[in-house]
Protein backbone atom coordinates (compact mmCIF):
# COMPACT_ATOMS: atom_id res chain seq x y z
CA UNK A 1 0.00 0.00 0.00
CA UNK A 2 1.39 3.42 -0.88
CA UNK A 3 1.64 5.89 1.98
CA UNK A 4 -0.28 9.13 1.87
CA UNK A 5 2.38 11.85 1.44
CA UNK A 6 2.85 14.15 4.44
CA UNK A 7 1.56 17.35 2.91
CA UNK A 8 -0.06 19.95 5.14
CA UNK A 9 -3.48 19.30 3.66
CA UNK A 10 -3.23 15.52 4.18
CA UNK A 11 -2.04 15.83 7.74
CA UNK A 12 -4.84 18.20 8.78
CA UNK A 13 -7.43 16.15 6.95
CA UNK A 14 -6.40 12.76 8.35
CA UNK A 15 -6.12 13.98 11.94
CA UNK A 16 -9.50 15.72 11.67
CA UNK A 17 -11.19 12.62 10.33
CA UNK A 18 -9.62 10.33 12.96
CA UNK A 19 -10.58 12.69 15.78
CA UNK A 20 -14.13 12.96 14.51
CA UNK A 21 -14.42 9.19 14.24
CA UNK A 22 -13.07 8.80 17.78
CA UNK A 23 -15.49 11.43 19.08
CA UNK A 24 -18.43 9.67 17.45
CA UNK A 25 -17.48 6.28 18.97
CA UNK A 26 -16.93 7.78 22.41
CA UNK A 27 -20.20 9.69 22.50
CA UNK A 28 -21.98 6.47 21.54
CA UNK A 29 -20.32 4.51 24.40
CA UNK A 30 -20.92 7.42 26.78
CA UNK A 31 -24.65 7.41 26.07
CA UNK A 32 -24.91 3.63 26.61
CA UNK A 33 -22.94 3.56 29.86
CA UNK A 34 -24.30 6.77 31.38
CA UNK A 35 -27.20 5.19 33.22
CA UNK A 36 -25.42 2.06 34.53
CA UNK A 37 -22.63 4.28 35.88
CA UNK A 38 -25.07 6.55 37.71
CA UNK A 39 -26.96 3.52 39.03
CA UNK A 40 -23.84 1.75 40.31
CA UNK A 41 -22.46 4.82 42.05
CA UNK A 42 -25.81 5.44 43.76
CA UNK A 43 -26.01 1.77 44.76
CA UNK A 44 -22.54 1.94 46.28
CA UNK A 45 -23.48 4.94 48.43
CA UNK A 46 -26.80 3.43 49.48
CA UNK A 47 -25.09 0.12 50.37
CA UNK A 48 -22.68 1.98 52.63
CA UNK A 49 -25.53 3.84 54.32
CA UNK A 50 -27.49 0.60 54.71
CA UNK A 51 -24.57 -1.00 56.57
CA UNK A 52 -24.42 1.67 59.26
CA UNK A 53 -28.06 2.48 59.98
CA UNK A 54 -31.14 0.31 60.64
CA UNK A 55 -33.90 -0.19 58.07
CA UNK A 56 -35.18 2.95 56.42
CA UNK A 57 -37.80 3.63 53.79
CA UNK A 58 -36.70 6.99 52.37
CA UNK A 59 -33.88 7.82 49.99
CA UNK A 60 -31.26 9.23 52.40
CA UNK A 61 -29.26 10.40 49.46
CA UNK A 62 -32.01 12.79 48.35
CA UNK A 63 -32.58 14.09 51.89
CA UNK A 64 -28.86 14.68 52.49
CA UNK A 65 -27.71 17.96 53.98
CA UNK A 66 -24.32 19.44 54.68
CA UNK A 67 -23.03 20.42 58.10
CA UNK A 68 -20.00 22.65 58.49
CA UNK A 69 -17.26 21.54 60.89
CA UNK A 70 -14.07 23.45 61.77
CA UNK A 71 -15.38 26.45 59.76
CA UNK A 72 -13.54 25.17 56.70
CA UNK A 73 -15.00 21.78 55.87
CA UNK A 74 -18.45 20.37 55.67
CA UNK A 75 -19.66 16.78 55.94
CA UNK A 76 -22.60 15.18 54.18
CA UNK A 77 -25.23 13.86 56.56
CA UNK A 78 -27.81 11.35 55.32
CA UNK A 79 -30.89 11.11 57.53
CA UNK A 80 -32.53 7.67 57.57
CA UNK A 81 -36.28 7.93 58.03
CA UNK A 82 -38.98 5.42 58.75
CA UNK A 83 -42.58 6.51 58.22
CA UNK A 84 -41.42 10.11 57.99
CA UNK A 85 -39.53 10.33 61.30
CA UNK A 86 -35.77 10.34 61.49
CA UNK A 87 -34.44 7.21 63.18
CA UNK A 88 -30.74 7.56 62.49
CA UNK A 89 -28.09 9.53 60.68
CA UNK A 90 -25.33 8.28 58.41
CA UNK A 91 -22.39 10.65 58.07
CA UNK A 92 -19.84 10.54 55.31
CA UNK A 93 -16.76 11.67 57.20
CA UNK A 94 -13.07 11.78 56.45
CA UNK A 95 -9.72 12.77 57.89
CA UNK A 96 -6.46 14.02 56.50
CA UNK A 97 -4.48 12.67 59.46
CA UNK A 98 -4.01 9.18 58.01
CA UNK A 99 -0.57 7.65 57.59
CA UNK A 100 -0.91 7.86 53.82
CA UNK A 101 -3.69 9.81 52.20
CA UNK A 102 -7.23 10.56 53.25
CA UNK A 103 -9.37 8.08 55.14
CA UNK A 104 -13.02 8.09 54.19
CA UNK A 105 -15.63 6.60 56.54
CA UNK A 106 -19.37 6.19 56.75
CA UNK A 107 -20.56 6.39 60.35
CA UNK A 108 -24.08 5.71 61.59
CA UNK A 109 -25.50 7.42 64.69
CA UNK A 110 -28.78 7.04 66.56
CA UNK A 111 -30.71 10.20 67.29
CA UNK A 112 -29.36 10.18 70.87
CA UNK A 113 -25.82 10.40 69.45
CA UNK A 114 -24.70 6.82 70.08
CA UNK A 115 -22.75 5.05 67.36
CA UNK A 116 -24.45 2.24 65.46
CA UNK A 117 -21.71 1.09 63.14
CA UNK A 118 -18.81 2.44 61.09
CA UNK A 119 -17.56 1.26 57.73
CA UNK A 120 -14.40 2.27 55.90
CA UNK A 121 -15.11 3.55 52.40
CA UNK A 122 -11.59 4.37 51.38
CA UNK A 123 -8.15 4.11 52.97
CA UNK A 124 -4.57 3.73 51.78
CA UNK A 125 -2.94 2.75 55.09
CA UNK A 126 -0.16 0.18 55.28
CA UNK A 127 -1.46 -3.36 54.63
CA UNK A 128 -1.24 -5.48 57.78
CA UNK A 129 -0.88 -2.45 60.05
CA UNK A 130 -3.12 0.58 59.60
CA UNK A 131 -5.30 -1.23 57.09
CA UNK A 132 -6.52 -3.36 60.02
CA UNK A 133 -8.90 -0.50 60.85
CA UNK A 134 -11.18 -2.26 58.39
CA UNK A 135 -11.31 -5.38 60.57
CA UNK A 136 -14.13 -5.88 63.04
CA UNK A 137 -11.70 -6.30 65.98
CA UNK A 138 -10.99 -2.59 65.82
CA UNK A 139 -14.23 -1.22 64.42
CA UNK A 140 -16.56 -3.10 66.76
CA UNK A 141 -15.32 -1.32 69.88
CA UNK A 142 -17.22 1.76 68.69
CA UNK A 143 -20.53 -0.05 68.39
CA UNK A 144 -23.35 1.13 70.66
CA UNK A 145 -21.04 3.57 72.42
CA UNK A 146 -22.25 7.05 73.16
CA UNK A 147 -19.51 9.65 72.69
CA UNK A 148 -20.77 11.58 75.73
CA UNK A 149 -19.20 8.92 77.99
CA UNK A 150 -16.99 7.05 75.51
CA UNK A 151 -14.15 9.41 74.58
CA UNK A 152 -13.25 8.91 70.93
CA UNK A 153 -9.49 9.09 71.38
CA UNK A 154 -6.84 6.42 71.60
CA UNK A 155 -5.82 5.44 75.15
CA UNK A 156 -2.41 7.04 74.68
CA UNK A 157 -4.20 10.38 74.26
CA UNK A 158 -6.45 9.84 77.28
CA UNK A 159 -9.44 8.38 75.44
CA UNK A 160 -11.23 5.03 75.52
CA UNK A 161 -10.22 3.58 72.16
CA UNK A 162 -7.84 0.63 71.93
CA UNK A 163 -5.41 1.53 69.17
CA UNK A 164 -4.28 -1.01 66.56
CA UNK A 165 -0.87 -2.40 67.56
CA UNK A 166 1.91 -0.56 65.73
CA UNK A 167 -0.59 1.69 63.99
CA UNK A 168 -1.30 4.50 66.44
CA UNK A 169 -1.30 7.12 63.69
CA UNK A 170 -3.98 5.30 61.71
CA UNK A 171 -6.03 4.69 64.86
CA UNK A 172 -5.79 8.37 65.79
CA UNK A 173 -6.90 9.35 62.30
CA UNK A 174 -9.86 6.99 62.50
CA UNK A 175 -10.89 8.55 65.83
CA UNK A 176 -10.49 12.02 64.37
CA UNK A 177 -12.89 11.18 61.53
CA UNK A 178 -15.46 9.64 63.89
CA UNK A 179 -15.22 12.59 66.28
CA UNK A 180 -15.79 14.96 63.35
CA UNK A 181 -18.88 13.03 62.35
CA UNK A 182 -20.18 13.18 65.94
CA UNK A 183 -19.68 16.97 66.02
CA UNK A 184 -21.54 17.27 62.74
CA UNK A 185 -24.48 15.27 64.12
CA UNK A 186 -24.66 17.43 67.24
CA UNK A 187 -24.70 20.58 65.12
CA UNK A 188 -27.16 19.13 62.65
CA UNK A 189 -29.54 18.11 65.42
CA UNK A 190 -29.80 21.63 66.73
CA UNK A 191 -31.02 22.94 63.39
CA UNK B 1 3.06 -15.04 7.43
CA UNK B 2 2.73 -17.67 10.09
CA UNK B 3 -0.15 -16.45 12.31
CA UNK B 4 0.49 -18.97 15.06
CA UNK B 5 3.99 -17.61 15.44
CA UNK B 6 2.58 -14.08 15.66
CA UNK B 7 0.29 -15.24 18.44
CA UNK B 8 2.81 -17.16 20.57
CA UNK B 9 5.37 -14.41 20.10
CA UNK B 10 3.71 -12.36 22.83
CA UNK B 11 3.74 -15.26 25.28
CA UNK B 12 7.36 -16.30 25.32
CA UNK B 13 9.85 -14.99 22.82
CA UNK B 14 8.73 -11.35 23.15
CA UNK B 15 6.61 -11.39 26.30
CA UNK B 16 6.06 -7.67 26.99
CA UNK B 17 6.84 -7.86 30.70
CA UNK B 18 9.18 -10.80 31.15
CA UNK B 19 11.35 -10.30 28.06
CA UNK B 20 10.81 -6.81 26.65
CA UNK B 21 10.24 -5.36 30.17
CA UNK B 22 7.77 -2.80 28.86
CA UNK B 23 4.91 -1.35 30.89
CA UNK B 24 6.36 -2.21 34.29
CA UNK B 25 4.58 0.65 36.08
CA UNK B 26 1.06 -0.83 35.88
CA UNK B 27 2.61 -4.29 36.33
CA UNK B 28 4.16 -3.47 39.68
CA UNK B 29 1.20 -1.45 40.88
CA UNK B 30 -1.70 -3.73 40.00
CA UNK B 31 -0.28 -7.20 40.59
CA UNK B 32 -0.91 -7.31 44.35
CA UNK B 33 -3.56 -10.02 43.85
CA UNK B 34 -4.54 -12.45 41.10
CA UNK B 35 -7.86 -10.77 40.32
CA UNK B 36 -6.38 -7.28 40.10
CA UNK B 37 -3.61 -8.53 37.84
CA UNK B 38 -5.97 -10.41 35.54
CA UNK B 39 -8.42 -7.49 35.42
CA UNK B 40 -5.68 -5.10 34.41
CA UNK B 41 -4.37 -7.64 31.88
CA UNK B 42 -7.75 -8.11 30.22
CA UNK B 43 -8.39 -4.36 30.02
CA UNK B 44 -4.98 -3.89 28.38
CA UNK B 45 -5.61 -6.83 26.02
CA UNK B 46 -8.81 -5.23 24.79
CA UNK B 47 -7.04 -1.92 24.15
CA UNK B 48 -4.15 -3.70 22.38
CA UNK B 49 -6.41 -5.69 20.07
CA UNK B 50 -8.56 -2.67 19.26
CA UNK B 51 -5.76 -0.21 18.67
CA UNK B 52 -3.63 -2.70 16.71
CA UNK B 53 -6.52 -3.55 14.40
CA UNK B 54 -7.63 0.03 13.76
CA UNK B 55 -4.08 1.28 13.28
CA UNK B 56 -3.31 -1.50 10.80
CA UNK B 57 -6.52 -0.59 8.98
CA UNK B 58 -5.65 3.11 8.79
CA UNK B 59 -1.88 2.86 8.39
CA UNK B 60 -2.19 3.44 4.63
CA UNK B 61 -3.97 6.76 4.94
CA UNK B 62 -2.17 8.22 7.96
CA UNK B 63 0.67 10.46 6.75
CA UNK B 64 4.01 9.55 8.34
CA UNK B 65 4.60 12.89 10.04
CA UNK B 66 1.40 12.80 12.08
CA UNK B 67 1.31 9.08 12.79
CA UNK B 68 2.13 9.38 16.51
CA UNK B 69 -0.71 11.85 17.30
CA UNK B 70 -3.07 9.74 15.22
CA UNK B 71 -2.04 6.56 17.11
CA UNK B 72 -2.45 8.32 20.45
CA UNK B 73 -5.96 9.50 19.57
CA UNK B 74 -6.95 5.95 18.58
CA UNK B 75 -5.40 4.37 21.69
CA UNK B 76 -6.93 7.00 23.99
CA UNK B 77 -10.37 6.34 22.51
CA UNK B 78 -10.12 2.62 23.25
CA UNK B 79 -8.89 3.30 26.77
CA UNK B 80 -11.80 5.66 27.41
CA UNK B 81 -14.22 3.01 26.17
CA UNK B 82 -12.70 0.45 28.58
CA UNK B 83 -12.81 3.03 31.36
CA UNK B 84 -16.51 3.80 30.86
CA UNK B 85 -17.55 0.17 30.42
CA UNK B 86 -15.68 -0.96 33.54
CA UNK B 87 -17.12 1.90 35.55
CA UNK B 88 -20.61 0.86 34.48
CA UNK B 89 -20.45 -2.93 34.79
CA UNK B 90 -17.55 -3.85 37.13
CA UNK B 91 -17.50 -0.94 39.61
CA UNK B 92 -15.56 -2.78 42.33
CA UNK B 93 -12.73 -3.79 39.99
CA UNK B 94 -12.76 -0.28 38.54
CA UNK B 95 -12.25 1.11 42.01
CA UNK B 96 -9.27 -1.13 42.82
CA UNK B 97 -7.52 -0.46 39.54
CA UNK B 98 -8.44 3.22 39.74
CA UNK B 99 -5.93 5.50 38.08
CA UNK B 100 -4.20 2.65 36.23
CA UNK B 101 -7.05 2.23 33.74
CA UNK B 102 -6.70 5.74 32.23
CA UNK B 103 -2.94 5.23 32.40
CA UNK B 104 -3.12 2.38 29.85
CA UNK B 105 -2.92 5.27 27.36
CA UNK B 106 0.73 5.77 28.21
CA UNK B 107 1.52 2.07 28.59
CA UNK B 108 4.47 1.67 26.26
CA UNK B 109 3.39 -1.83 25.14
CA UNK B 110 0.36 -0.35 23.40
CA UNK B 111 2.14 2.43 21.53
CA UNK B 112 5.13 0.14 21.04
CA UNK B 113 3.07 -2.52 19.22
CA UNK B 114 1.28 0.16 17.19
CA UNK B 115 4.57 1.62 16.00
CA UNK B 116 6.63 -1.57 15.67
CA UNK B 117 4.01 -4.00 14.38
CA UNK B 118 0.55 -2.72 13.47
CA UNK B 119 1.71 0.13 11.22
CA UNK B 120 3.76 -2.30 9.09
CA UNK B 121 1.61 -5.44 8.98
CA UNK B 122 -1.77 -6.60 7.75
CA UNK B 123 -4.97 -6.17 9.74
CA UNK B 124 -5.24 -9.87 10.58
CA UNK B 125 -1.62 -10.19 11.73
CA UNK B 126 -2.01 -7.06 13.85
CA UNK B 127 -5.17 -8.37 15.45
CA UNK B 128 -3.41 -11.63 16.33
CA UNK B 129 -0.32 -9.82 17.54
CA UNK B 130 -2.50 -7.65 19.79
CA UNK B 131 -4.25 -10.70 21.23
CA UNK B 132 -0.95 -12.57 21.80
CA UNK B 133 0.79 -9.60 23.39
CA UNK B 134 -2.25 -8.82 25.53
CA UNK B 135 -2.63 -12.38 26.75
CA UNK B 136 1.12 -12.61 27.39
CA UNK B 137 0.81 -9.47 29.50
CA UNK B 138 -2.23 -10.92 31.29
CA UNK B 139 -0.39 -14.19 31.93
CA UNK B 140 2.63 -12.43 33.42
CA UNK B 141 0.39 -10.26 35.60
CA UNK B 142 -1.55 -13.34 36.70
CA UNK B 143 1.58 -15.25 37.72
CA UNK B 144 3.00 -12.24 39.52
CA UNK B 145 -0.34 -11.54 41.19
CA UNK B 146 -0.74 -15.16 42.31
CA UNK B 147 2.75 -15.25 43.79
CA UNK B 148 2.34 -11.94 45.61
CA UNK B 149 -1.10 -12.83 46.92
CA UNK B 150 -0.04 -16.27 48.21
CA UNK B 151 3.15 -15.05 49.87
CA UNK B 152 1.99 -11.57 50.85
CA UNK B 153 -1.48 -12.12 52.24
CA UNK B 154 -1.68 -15.91 52.57
CA UNK B 155 -4.66 -16.07 50.25
CA UNK B 156 -5.57 -17.08 46.74
CA UNK B 157 -8.35 -15.37 44.78
CA UNK B 158 -9.37 -13.63 47.99
CA UNK B 159 -9.72 -16.85 50.05
CA UNK B 160 -7.38 -16.86 53.02
CA UNK B 161 -5.72 -20.17 53.83
CA UNK B 162 -3.58 -19.06 56.76
CA UNK B 163 -4.49 -17.20 59.92
CA UNK B 164 -3.04 -13.72 60.29
CA UNK B 165 -0.80 -11.98 57.82
CA UNK B 166 1.58 -13.22 55.17
CA UNK B 167 4.93 -11.67 54.39
CA UNK B 168 3.50 -8.18 54.03
CA UNK B 169 6.37 -6.71 52.10
CA UNK B 170 5.24 -8.66 49.04
CA UNK B 171 2.01 -6.66 48.81
CA UNK B 172 4.00 -3.43 49.00
CA UNK B 173 6.11 -1.91 46.27
CA UNK B 174 9.51 -3.44 47.22
CA UNK B 175 8.03 -6.94 47.11
CA UNK B 176 6.68 -6.22 43.64
CA UNK B 177 10.21 -5.43 42.43
CA UNK B 178 11.63 -8.60 44.00
CA UNK B 179 8.94 -10.83 42.61
CA UNK B 180 9.24 -9.34 39.12
CA UNK B 181 13.03 -9.57 39.24
CA UNK B 182 13.03 -13.26 40.18
CA UNK B 183 10.35 -14.02 37.61
CA UNK B 184 12.45 -12.41 34.85
CA UNK B 185 15.53 -14.32 36.06
CA UNK B 186 13.57 -17.57 35.96
CA UNK B 187 12.35 -16.90 32.42
CA UNK B 188 15.90 -16.09 31.28
CA UNK B 189 17.11 -19.34 32.78
CA UNK B 190 14.37 -21.30 31.01
CA UNK B 191 15.17 -19.59 27.72
CA UNK B 192 18.82 -20.63 27.95
CA UNK B 193 18.17 -24.29 28.53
Amino acid sequence: MSKTPSTFRNMVLSLTIISMGAAACLSFVYVITKEPIAASSLKKKLDAIRMVVPDFDNNPYEDAFKVAVDNTDSLEVYPAKKDGTIIAYAVNTYTKLGFSGNINLMAGFRTDGSIINIVVLEQKETPGLGAKMNESAFRDQFRDKNPTEFRIKVKKDGGNVDAITAATISSRAFCDAVQKAYVAIQKGDRK
Amino acid sequence: MNQLKNFTNGFFRENPILVLVLGTCPTLATSSSVLNGLGMGIATTFVLIGSNTVIALLSGIIPDKVRIPAFVVIIASFVTIVDLVMQAYTPSLYETLGIFIPLIVVNCIVLGRAEAFASKNSVLSSFIDGAGMGLGFTMALGILGAFREVVGSGAILGHKFIKGDGILVFILAPGAFWALGYLIALVNRLKKS
